[in-house]
């Protein structure tokens, strides 16, 4: 588990963000299409709690679709990665990282 | 979300808000708290500082192989849950810890999955499909110990994760009062044992590719993760 083998492991994840995610396909999915179905999904309409800034993983002034989503992922995969990060080293703060953080330099555990 | 269907967008295999009622989004926030609180405290003992980019970049794969649905049948689409492919190369602790971060961006910037609903979503995204996968793939792979039999497992392990996620979500939300178990419980678990066969071929193809990266010797491989995997 070397750095190197980790970088090209968030590297994939990018480049399926950013690549694959605007050929995902456009059909409902599962419980979408039960709700569907079923007819139950009214039921989420207008009960959004939050603003969240790009739902439905679309880039906010992108005019081109694919690109938003694009975007989107790639943003997003971005903020997961930092987001683990930061939790785990202040949260769970690891064994063995006594004088060094992510960063190599000093932290205040 | 329902809004935005017609720009052919999918509300995920996520809970929004407006499905669960205040009883069953309050206990599965319990729930998934307490569960989430044990990881931390399992994690805290096994987890070495080495380890953290491989979260981190399990994490960020999980949130990008989320956004590409791929057709299951009848205009009906699924993605991978990742549930099992954490839980078999990390452990189910932290791929609880792994999955909920995934939630909780998912929901804060992307509105994937609903406020309220984020107790079910980690309960049944990061608390049950791990767990699950994790029990299911030792248990296969200790009865069929060969490179056939593990993979097998893991397959099984990935399709039993998503069928048990899709019968929570159908339990909290018939729960809820939604709509009646005996309606949404078949739909649910019909679409979701097609999206479960997705889940298990993208999970085989990115362990047995993973696995090699590491040269872990299958089938007693030693996890990264503190020796909590499998």
């Amino acid at each position: 588990m070397n750095k190197k083998n980790l970088l090209w492991g968030l590297l994939v994840a990018l480049v399926v963000a950013a690549f694959l995610s605007p050929f995902a396909s456009p059909s409902p999915d599962g419980l979408e299409r039960v709700a569907e179905d079923k007819g139950f999904l009214h039921l989420a309409e207008g009960k959004e709690l939050i603003h969240a800034l790009m739902p439905d993983y679309v880039f906010p002034g992108v005019a081109s679709g694919g690109l938003a989503t694009s975007l989107a992922g790639l943003v997003g995969t971005l903020l997961v990665f930092a987001a683990m990060y930061l939790l785990v080293w202040l949260v769970i703060r690891p064994k063995g990282s006594a004088g060094k953080g992510p960063s190599g330099k000093g932290h205040l555990n | 979300m329902v809004i935005f269907i017609s720009l052919g967008e999918a509300v995920d295999v996520h809970i929004p808000d407006g499905f669960l009622d205040t009883r069953i989004w309050v206990g599965a926030g319990v729930l998934s708290a307490g569960a989430v609180a044990a990881a931390v405290a399992k994690t805290r003992k096994v987890l070495e500082d080495r380890q953290v980019p491989a979260l981190g970049v399990m994490a960020a794969f999980i949130f990008a192989a989320q956004m590409v649905n791929f057709p299951v049948a009848g205009g009906t689409s699924g993605h991978l849950l990742g549930g099992a492919l954490a839980a078999i190369l990390l452990g189910p602790w932290s791929a609880g810890l792994i999955l909920t971060t995934v939630l909780i961006i998912q929901m804060l910037f992307f509105y994937d999955g609903g406020l309220t609903a984020l107790g079910a979503n980690v309960l049944n995204m990061a608390v049950i499909a791990p767990w699950v996968a994790y029990g299911t793939c030792r248990l296969v792979s200790n009865l069929f110990r060969s490179s056939a039999g593990r993979t097998a497992a893991i397959f099984l392990a990935s399709w039993m994760s998503v069928m048990a996620a899709a019968l929570a979500a159908s339990l909290e939300i018939a729960f809820s009062g939604t709509v009646p178990l005996k309606i949404v419980l078949p739909a649910m678990l019909g679409w979701h044992a097609l999206i479960g066969i997705g889940e298990g071929l993208i999970t085989v193809v990115v362990v047995s590719f993973v696995s090699r990266l590491w040269g872990l010797e299958q089938p007693e491989q030693k996890s990264v993760a503190g020796g909590e995997g499998l």
